[in-house]
C-alpha cells in the first residue's frame, strides 16, 4: 500500500477520503440539528416551567439546568449511551431478544446533546422572555387574542428575536459537542477522522482537515444565524 | 440502586479527583498567562501582533476541543522533527499533551473575557494615571489591571468551570481522571445510574465549590461589596 499525500486524503477519487470525509460532515450536521432541536423542544418547556410552573415544577426545571451545566458533556453521553444500551436491552428481553443489544449512538448522542443543550436554551429563553415588554403581551390580551393566538403571534416571535444571539452561542456549542458522539462509534467527522489517521500514518492530516471541516460549518452556521437575526428584527429602529 | 456498590463507587472516583483538578488548574493557570498575552496583543494596536491573535483565538474557537487534543496527541508524532525534538518526552505523555490542549484552548476563550475586563476601564482613569506621571507599566499594574480583573472575575469563573468539565475529555487519551474511572466502571459493571450518579455528585461539588470561591474573590477584589472597615479606637477618640 502506498502512503497517500495531503491531497490525496481530501480527494474524491477512488483512492481518497474526500467523499468519507464529506459523509462524516453531514452526520456531525444532523447529529447537531437532532441535538439543537430536541434542546429547543426540552428549553421551551424549561422556560415555561421556570417563568409560569408552580414551586415543584420551577424546583424541578432549576434542579435540571444546575446540574447538566455542572457536569460534563461526555459523562452525559456516556449515561445515555450505556444506559440507553441497558433499557434497550432490557425491553427487548421482555420480547424474547437474546443477549445485549445496544442503542444505536446516533439516537443517544442526539439525546445526550439535547439534553445538555436543553438545559442552555432553557436559560436562553427565560432570559428572552424577560425582555418582552410586558405591555406587548397585555396589548394581546386586550385586542381579545385567546392564549394560543397570543403565543403564536405575539410571545413566540417576540421572544424569538431576543433568543436569536444565545441561540446562535448554543448552536456553536452543540456542533462543537457533537464531536463528543464519535466515542459512541457513530462515524461522524471526527471519527472518520480517527479511521483515517489509523489506517494511514498522518493523523496530523486527518485531524487537521477535520477541523477546517468544523471551522467551515461553524462559519457558514454563523453567518445564517446573523441574516437570521437581522431578518427577525426587522421591526427594530437601529442606531 | 445499590448503596454499598455506590459507596464502593464513591472512593473509586474519589481517587481520580486529585488527577482532575491538577488538570484543571494546571492548564487554567497557564492558559492564563497566554490569555492575558493575547488580550494585550489584540489591543496592542501593532497589526501583526493583533491579526494573530484574532486568528488565534478564531481557530481554537471554532474547533471542537477533542479534535485539538487529538492533533496534539495522535497529530503531533506524525513529524520526524517533532518526534527528534527536546519536547519529545513531554509530547508522548498523554498528560501533558491534555495540559498543553487544555490550555490552548482556554486561552482562547479567556483572552476575549479579559479583552472585556481591559476595555471596561475608563480611559480618564488611564488619562488621570499619566497625569500623576504614572510611567505606561505603573499604570497598568495599578490603575487597569486591578479595575479589569474585577470585571472579568465573573466571566472567568464560568470559564473556570467549563476548564473543570473539560477535564472529562482527557479520558479518551486514556488519563484515567474522574470521567476515565467512571467510563472503565460503567463498562465493567453496567451499572449505569450508580457510576453516573456519583460521578455526577462530584463534578457538581467540585464547581459548587469554584463558585464559592470566585464569588469570594469577588468580594475581597470590589471595595463596594466590602463591609466598611471598623472605625479604629483612637479615631473615635478624637471626636469628643
Amino acid at each position: 500500500m502506498t502512503e497517500p499525500g495531503f491531497l490525496d486524503i481530501i480527494s474524491f477519487g477512488a483512492d481518497g477520503w474526500g467523499a468519507a470525509l464529506a459523509a462524516g460532515a453531514w452526520m456531525t450536521i444532523l447529529i447537531a440539528i437532532a441535538g439543537f432541536a430536541i434542546g429547543g423542544l426540552i428549553g421551551t418547556f424549561g422556560a415555561w416551567a421556570k417563568i409560569s410552573g408552580g414551586p415543584v415544577v420551577r424546583g424541578c426545571a432549576e434542579a435540571y439546568t444546575t446540574i447538566l451545566r455542572g457536569i460534563p458533556d461526555l459523562l452525559v453521553i456516556y449515561l445515555f449511551y450505556f444506559g440507553g444500551s441497558a433499557v434497550v436491552t432490557a425491553v427487548g428481553q421482555l420480547f424474547g431478544a437474546e443477549g445485549f443489544v445496544s442503542l444505536p449512538g446516533f439516537i443517544a448522542g442526539a439525546l445526550a446533546v439535547g439534553i445538555t443543550s436543553g438545559a442552555q436554551q432553557t436559560e436562553v429563553y427565560r432570559g428572552a422572555f424577560r425582555a418582552v415588554h410586558p405591555g406587548e403581551l397585555e396589548a394581546a390580551t386586550a385586542c381579545g387574542m385567546g392564549r394560543l393566538l397570543k403565543f403564536r403571534r405575539i410571545t413566540a416571535p417576540l421572544t424569538l428575536r431576543y433568543a436569536l444571539p444565545g441561540l446562535g452561542n448554543v448552536w456553536q456549542v452543540v456542533l462543537k459537542e457533537s464531536a463528543l458522539v464519535s466515542v459512541t462509534g457513530v462515524v461522524e467527522l471526527l471519527r472518520q477522522a480517527q479511521i483515517g489517521a489509523g489506517s494511514t500514518s498522518r493523523p496530523f492530516d486527518f485531524f487537521f482537515i477535520a477541523a477546517m471541516i468544523y471551522l467551515a460549518i461553524s462559519t457558514v452556521s454563523g453567518l445564517i444565524l446573523q441574516v437570521t437575526e437581522r431578518r427577525f428584527s426587522r421591526g427594530v429602529r437601529r442606531g | 440502586m445499590d448503596i454499598r456498590f455506590a459507596l464502593e463507587t464513591f472512593w473509586s472516583l474519589l481517587a481520580a479527583l486529585p488527577l482532575t483538578l491538577e488538570l484543571a488548574a494546571t492548564s487554567i493557570a497557564l492558559g492564563s498567562i497566554l490569555a492575558l498575552g493575547l488580550a494585550l496583543s489584540r489591543l496592542s494596536g501593532i497589526l501583526a501582533l493583533d491579526l494573530f491573535a484574532r486568528t488565534y483565538v478564531f481557530l481554537f474557537r471554532g474547533t471542537p476541543l477533542l479534535v485539538q487534543i487529538f492533533l496534539i496527541y495522535y497529530g503531533l508524532s506524525q513529524f520526524p522533527a517533532v518526534r527528534h525534538s527536546i519536547f519529545w518526552p513531554l509530547l508522548r505523555e498523554p498528560y501533558w499533551c491534555a495540559v498543553l490542549a487544555l490550555m490552548l484552548n482556554t486561552a482562547a476563550y479567556a483572552s476575549e473575557i479579559i479583552r472585556g475586563g481591559l476595555l471596561s476601564v475608563p480611559h480618564g482613569q488611564v488619562e488621570a494615571a499619566r497625569a500623576c506621571g504614572m510611567g505606561r507599566f505603573m499604570i497598568f499594574r495599578r490603575i487597569v489591571m486591578p479595575q479589569a480583573l474585577r470585571q472579568a472575575l465573573p466571566g472567568y469563573g464560568n470559564e473556570m468551570i467549563s476548564m473543570v468539565k473539560a477535564t472529562s475529555l482527557a479520558s479518551i487519551i486514556t488519563l484515567m481522571e474522574i470521567t476515565g474511572v467512571a467510563a472503565k466502571l460503567i463498562s465493567e459493571s453496567y451499572r449505569v445510574i450508580e457510576v453516573f450518579v456519583v460521578a455526577g455528585v462530584i463534578y457538581l461539588a467540585i464547581n459548587f465549590a469554584l463558585t464559592r470561591l470566585v464569588a469570594f474573590a469577588e468580594h475581597r477584589l470590589n471595595p463596594k461589596l466590602r463591609a466598611p472597615l471598623p472605625i479604629s479606637a483612637d479615631l473615635k477618640g478624637e471626636t469628643h
